[in-house]
Order: structure tokens, then sequence, then C-alpha cells
């Protein structure tokens, strides 16, 4: 037990997609649990990262909480990776930059057409929206970047196999090629 | 008003969708700006798509579809220009003129921009209005402009003086001192022969002067051979290598002699047509050139039955550009002169075979053709003794920065840098950047290299440093330069460069770990070795020559041990916490974890 690799995930400005997509390895799943284990992950509800060989990080940076979990990642993973498009480049929820953020603001809480009780959330509990949205690369050191929206199955599997391996992961280009 | 003015403008273009820039450019003149209604009556008239129009006008920084000020002051920013304080030009203009940077002003009067090198970096800080070249600003002569903006004086009469350009040659030698008079080299080609002259120039073994040193005769004679026509010349006068102002020079003061070389070409190729394409910062030559051409039909040196050889007939039309760095290449200058936006073709086929209206087309650089006038006129040997083997004849230099004898100086190939700087009188030299930013960068441990194809070649762009210059100004200068000008056509380039640039100032404003070289290292490897053109190619050589002559430069600038972000982050949170009104402790962000 103690001898598995311990995998960390969270998604930050995320859709949960690429988790989906790290799922659709189906029945392989099966093999891959007799080597990993999970730590802080959706797939565990653990709060909290406790020193971890890999870290995978779904979505961007957007606000002030998914600074303090990308660090959180960073300071106990080994290695930590960018899955898919958000957390390389900020992806979909990164289209609001072209946005200034107090027209997005004014929009969602003041002028949008039916808000009720207009008032820009205030909570010392709310996390703080970042004026752009970021890659997760711009806040700390990432070791690896995994393309795709999502990653396909077959890419996480290729990639964690190659690290639990010891080796450089290297994607074939089957694997990279989306049309 | 507009419908007449653009039919006047279609009239002049001959209703040419390939004249579409020169119209583009009328259009800004009078408007200074491309209006929509402009848009879709040229798109109609043309038979072009519309979105090609505004294609065209994104592309070219000298067009908008937004106005400018009726007075549009763009200020170069060549490191030359701001190693001789044009910050200080930028900030006295904003301040007397009251008008931001990057603005136009609120009476729609005046507007104030950076522009990339405007070709004048022996008499800067300059800059350009209206088109217009503004050399050697300073406080003073900024009062007169400013005057003149605020009387609303037209620019047709304002002291021609402001606009003086100083042609300074310190050193003439083989090509800027011989004697030569209108026809004496078609003269000399029509004696001799025309297979006897393209002889001689491969004798001479000519290479291109714009940078890449293709051999000339071969580049002609290949074309000479293409079965398709019509065939034509053109003459590639969009010298926007920071730096470089030796074609400005030339077609200043020896534009005979270049039109002369073309019509040679012209007449060894089988070419009824030529074109000069000049760079936009050197409208103030467009003039004086249509009359040399004039003058030239005049003298039967151009137009039909040139100099009585009945059936040779040929003549030069001159393109503006409109302000695009990568207008100089070659392909990218052809699809400028189609009326597209210039983005450099995919090759094969070379514009040897498929130029022009994708017919064969010899591109060659003003000097080039310099040189081939009077290698058609004294023969290949007379041009093949000087300089070395590989790299014969002389070369043009635009020599810039810190030197007391700033201008042009003509050279043997095979020169060393120690003489130049010598002659140029720099003294307690850092470096030099030989070729411009796409060029190489010595430092004061390799003078002793030569200017030549084998060692350091150069396109003419010849900057001197002193010690007193800060190497990053340097490097970051010239990244900034080629993220502003990559054409956007293929992403290593256009999101390359500026990842370039983030990861550069990322490291010079103290940002940066030891993580961020490597990063920035592997970036220039992705940048240089993937690009489509030569653009790309050279764009990561500021920060790749720099770093091997200064690495400990470098590693002394990463003033963190762990990785950092390269921007404060706390202030990325400055509008959220000022919307929500907070400034509780979770209001803040820690630039590094502690």
């Amino acid at each position: 037990m103690t001898n598995k690799i311990k995998i960390a995930t969270t998604s930050l400005a995320g859709c949960f997609g690429c988790h989906m997509s790290f799922l659709d390895m189906d029945e392989r799943l099966v093999d891959l649990a007799d080597i990993i284990e999970f730590d802080r992950s959706p797939f565990t509800d653990i709060e909290h990262c406790s020193p971890c060989d890999i870290g995978l990080i779904e979505g961007g940076v957007c606000n002030s909480e998914n600074i303090h979990v990308l660090r959180e990642f960073r300071k106990n993973c080994k290695t930590l990776i960018a899955v898919g498009a958000c957390a390389i480049n900020g992806g979909l929820p990164a289209l609001r930059n072209f946005v200034k953020l107090e027209d997005c603001l004014l929009e969602a809480y003041r002028d949008g057409i039916g808000v009720d009780n207009p008032q820009i959330p205030n909570d010392p509990e709310l996390p703080l929206l970042l004026d752009k949205v970021r890659p997760i690369h711009e806040i700390v050191k990432v070791d690896y970047f995994m393309p795709g929206c999502p990653p396909s199955a077959d890419v996480f599997l290729a990639f964690l196999t190659a690290l639990i391996e010891g080796r450089d992961p290297s994607l074939p280009y089957k694997l990279i090629h989306y049309d | 008003m507009l419908t007449t003015f653009l039919q006047k403008v279609l009239t002049e273009a001959d209703y040419q969708p390939f004249r579409l820039l020169g119209m583009l450019r009328k259009v800004q003149a009078q408007y200074q700006h491309i209006p929509p209604e402009a848009i879709d009556s040229l798109a109609e008239a043309l038979n072009i798509p519309r979105t090609q129009i505004i294609a065209v006008v994104e592309f070219y920084s000298f067009l908008h579809l937004t106005p400018q000020g009726r007075y549009d002051i763009l200020i170069s920013n060549s490191i030359t220009d701001q190693m001789l304080g044009n910050d200080q030009i930028i900030s006295y203009l904003s301040s007397t003129l009251n008008v931001k940077l990057g603005e136009v002003r609120d009476d729609g009067l005046v507007s104030l921009n950076h522009t990339s090198c405007s070709g004048m970096c022996d008499q800067g800080p300059a800059g350009l209005i209206n088109g217009y070249p503004l050399p050697r600003l300073d406080p003073p002569k900024i009062d007169r402009i400013v005057a003149l903006i605020e009387q609303q004086t037209p620019l047709t009469e304002w002291p021609p003086e402001l606009f003086h350009v100083e042609e300074i040659i310190h050193k003439p030698g083989l090509l800027l001192t011989q004697a030569f008079n209108n026809g004496d080299a078609l003269h000399a080609t029509f004696t001799r022969g025309l297979a006897e002259t393209l002889a001689e120039a491969d004798l001479s073994n000519l290479r291109g002067r714009g940078g890449a040193g293709f051999k000339t005769a071969l580049k002609w004679r290949t074309c000479s051979q293409q079965a398709a026509t019509p065939r034509y010349v053109i003459c590639n006068a969009d010298e926007g290598e920071p730096g470089t102002f030796k074609d400005r020079m030339l077609l200043d003061l020896y534009a005979d002699q270049v039109f002369e070389g073309m019509t040679v070409c012209a007449a060894i190729i089988g070419s009824n047509q030529g074109l000069l394409y000049l760079r936009g910062e050197y409208l103030f030559l467009y003039e004086k050139l249509l009359d040399v051409l004039q003058q030239r039909r005049e003298q039967g040196l151009l137009g039909t039955n040139i100099l009585g050889r009945a059936g040779f007939d040929f003549d030069i039309e001159i393109r503006m550009g409109a302000g695009a760095y990568i207008c100089g290449e070659a392909s990218a200058q052809i699809e400028s002169l189609e009326g597209k936006p210039g983005i450099p073709r995919t090759k094969p086929p070379n514009s040897v075979m498929c130029g022009y209206q994708r017919k064969p087309t010899v591109v060659d650089n003003v000097e080039t053709f310099l040189a081939s006038t009077h290698i058609a006129i004294h023969g290949g040997q007379w041009f093949a003794d000087i300089g070395t083997p590989q790299s014969t004849g002389t070369k043009l230099l635009s020599i810039s920065g810190d030197c007391a004898r700033p201008g042009i100086y003509e050279y043997p190939f095979g020169v060393s840098i120690r003489e130049i700087l010598q002659d140029c009188g720099a003294s307690d030299v850092m470096g030099v950047q030989v070729g411009g930013p796409s060029g190489t960068f010595i430092s004061n441990r390799e003078l002793d290299r030569v200017l030549a194809f084998e060692d350091l070649s150069s396109a003419g762009s010849f900057m001197v440093f002193n010690s007193t210059r800060n190497i990053f100004d340097i490097a970051r200068n010239f990244t900034d330069f080629f993220a502003h000008e990559s054409c956007g056509f293929c992403t290593p380039c256009r999101v390359g460069t500026s990842l370039l640039k983030q990861q550069l100032h990322k490291i010079i404003d103290g940002h940066g770990s030891a993580a961020d070289l490597e990063e920035l290292s592997e970036l220039c490897l992705v940048v240089r070795n993937n690009s489509h053109c030569g653009l790309g190619e050279s764009a990561a050589n500021p920060i790749l020559t720099t770093l091997a002559s200064y690495p400990d430069l470098y590693l002394k600038q990463l003033k963190h041990q762990e990785f950092s972000p390269g921007f404060d982050l706390d202030a990325t949170l400055n509008v959220a916490r000022r919307m929500a009104q907070r400034d509780d402790p979770s209001a803040h962000l820690m630039q590094v974890e502690n």
C-alpha cells in the first residue's frame, strides 16, 4: 500500500471535463488502481494535499483561491502537470480576458437582465477574481503539459505510465492530432 | 465627397486591385483612417471581398480603421533613437500637445505613437508626421512643430528644414566614387551583348545585398530561362531592418544608377515591367523618384525602344509600403505588391519562377542594382578583384549608435570590425550589432571578426554600443520589435515572439528564477526552428547572441531561488478589491509563498 504512486488532482477554472476524460480509461482503471492511489482529488474528497508524487491540474487560474490551491499542489507534488487547454493557455474561461473585469462584474451583479438585489458580492469568504484568467505556469513552475480539450484517456494513460516507469513522457502523433 | 474622392483614387489606380495598398494610403491620408463606406465602395469597385480590404488595413501599421489625428506623429523606437532620448522626446511632445502616447487628442487634431525604426538612425531621435520625416528632434524643434500644429498650418507650408534629411557619406568606396552618366551601363550592355553581360555579372560573383547573399547572376539567369511571361524586375527598397538607411541614401543621391541596374536586369531577363517597392517611411523620396523616372523616360532610358533598340520596352512603377517590416522579405513583398497583407509565401516555388502575379520575378536589393550597373560598365573582374573570394566587391554600411561619426561607409568585404569602429570614431565599445536585430551581436572580445558572408554578414545595419549601455535594453528592444512585426501567419512566430518578449521581460524585471532562464532558452529554439520564414527564424537572435556573449549578466538577473510570477500578483486583485470594497487579509496575495 505504501509503495503506491500518490496522485493528487484538482480542477481550478475548469469544467471537470479533463477529470471525466481520465475516468474514460474505463476497465484500465482497475489495473492502474493497483499501482496508484489518490490523495487530494474530487475522486476522494480529501481536503488538503499531503506529499505526493504527481499532481494533475485541470483549469486555469481565475481567482485567489485557485492561487492558494495551486501553490498547495506545487508544494506537495514532486511532479506537477498542467492538464488540458485551460491549464495550459487559460482556455475557455480566459475568453473573459477580452472584457474588463469591472464590466464583467457589473453585468453579472448589477446591470444584467433579471438581476435581483444588485450588489457586488463582498463576503470575505468569497475568493476575489483576478483581473485576467492566467495559465498555471505563470503562477508556479510546471513540469509537464498534457495537451487536449480534454486530453483523451489514452493520453492520461500514456503520460502516467511513462512517469511511473521513470521515463520522460512523449506523446505519439496519433494521440495529439484532433481532426 | 468620399465618393468623388474614391473615384479619383480608383481612376489613378486604373481600378487594379493589386494597387489596393496605394489606394488605401491615399484614403488614410485624406480621412486619417479607412472609413467603413470606403471599404464597401472599394470592395465593389475592385470586385474583391471586403474582408481582404480589412485584412490589409489591419496588417499595415500606417493604415487604421479608427481615425488618427489630422497631424499623426510617430516616434521611432529603434534602439539608437532610444539611446538618443526618444523617451524624453515623447514625454515632451505628450505634455506640450496634451496627448497621451498611443492616443488621439479629443479634438482629433493630433495623435502620438511609436513606430519601428524610421530609417534615420544617423540623425535621431527621429519621427514621422503624416508620413514625412522629422529628424534630429529636440525640445526647440518640437516647440516649433507644436506651434505649427496648434495653428493648424498645413504640412506643405511648414519650413522645409524641419523635414530635411541629411545624407552623410563618411567613407565612399568603389561604387560611390565611380563616375557615371545616365545610360553608361545600358550602352555597355548592348555593346557587349546580353549574354556576355550576364557572364560578366557571373564573373563578378556579386551576391544579393539584402542579407541573404544569393548569387545575383544565377538569379537573373534562372529567371531568364523561365518559359512564362511576362517577367518582372522588383527593386526591394523596403529597408526596415532597424539601423539601416543606406538605401535611403542611394535612392536620394544615386537613384539613376539604381534604376539603370534594374533596366540592365530587364534587358537580360526579358522584362517589360519593373517595380520599386519603397518603404512607407521614405515617402519624402516619392516625388523626387517620380521625377527621376520621368527624366529617364525623356532621355530614352525608359519606355519603348530604349536607346533605340527596337522591342526593348521597359518602365518602372513606384509602389509604397505602409509600415510592415516583413515586407522586406521578397515573397511577402510580392504579396504586398499584389494588394494583400505581406505574408511570406510557402516555398518552393521560389519567386524567380513564380513571383509577382505568379510570373518569373527577380527581386533584388537597391544596392545590388547599383553594383550591377557598375559591373555592366566595368566588367566582372573589376568587381571580383575587391573583397574576398566568397564575398566580392564592397558593402555599404549604415553606422549608428555610440560613435563620433554616424552615417554611410563603403568597405571592401573582409574588413575587420575593429577597423570600421576606428573609422567611425567609436571608443569604449561594449559590442556591435551587425546586421540589425535579425543579425548578430558581437562583444568587444570579437572585434577582429570580419564583414563578409563567410563571417558576419549584414544587409547594412551596424549599430555601436559603448560600455555605458545595458545589454538588456538592447535585447529587450529587439525582442519587442520582432513581437510587433510578426505577421501572425504561423503560430511559432506569432505566439512565440510574444512569449519570448514576456519571458525576457520577466527576467529583466527581476522576477526570474533559474527555471525561467531555461524556459527562455528552450523557447528561443522552438521559435527559431519551427517558424515559417526568416523573421521567426531570427527573432530569437537578440536573446541567443547576448546570452552567448554575456551568460553571467543573465544569471545575475535571476533574483529568485524559487519560481515567481512575472507580474505583480497582488495587483491583479486591484479591480475586484475595489469593487467588493474589501481590504481584509484574504483579499491580498503574496508574490511568492512563504
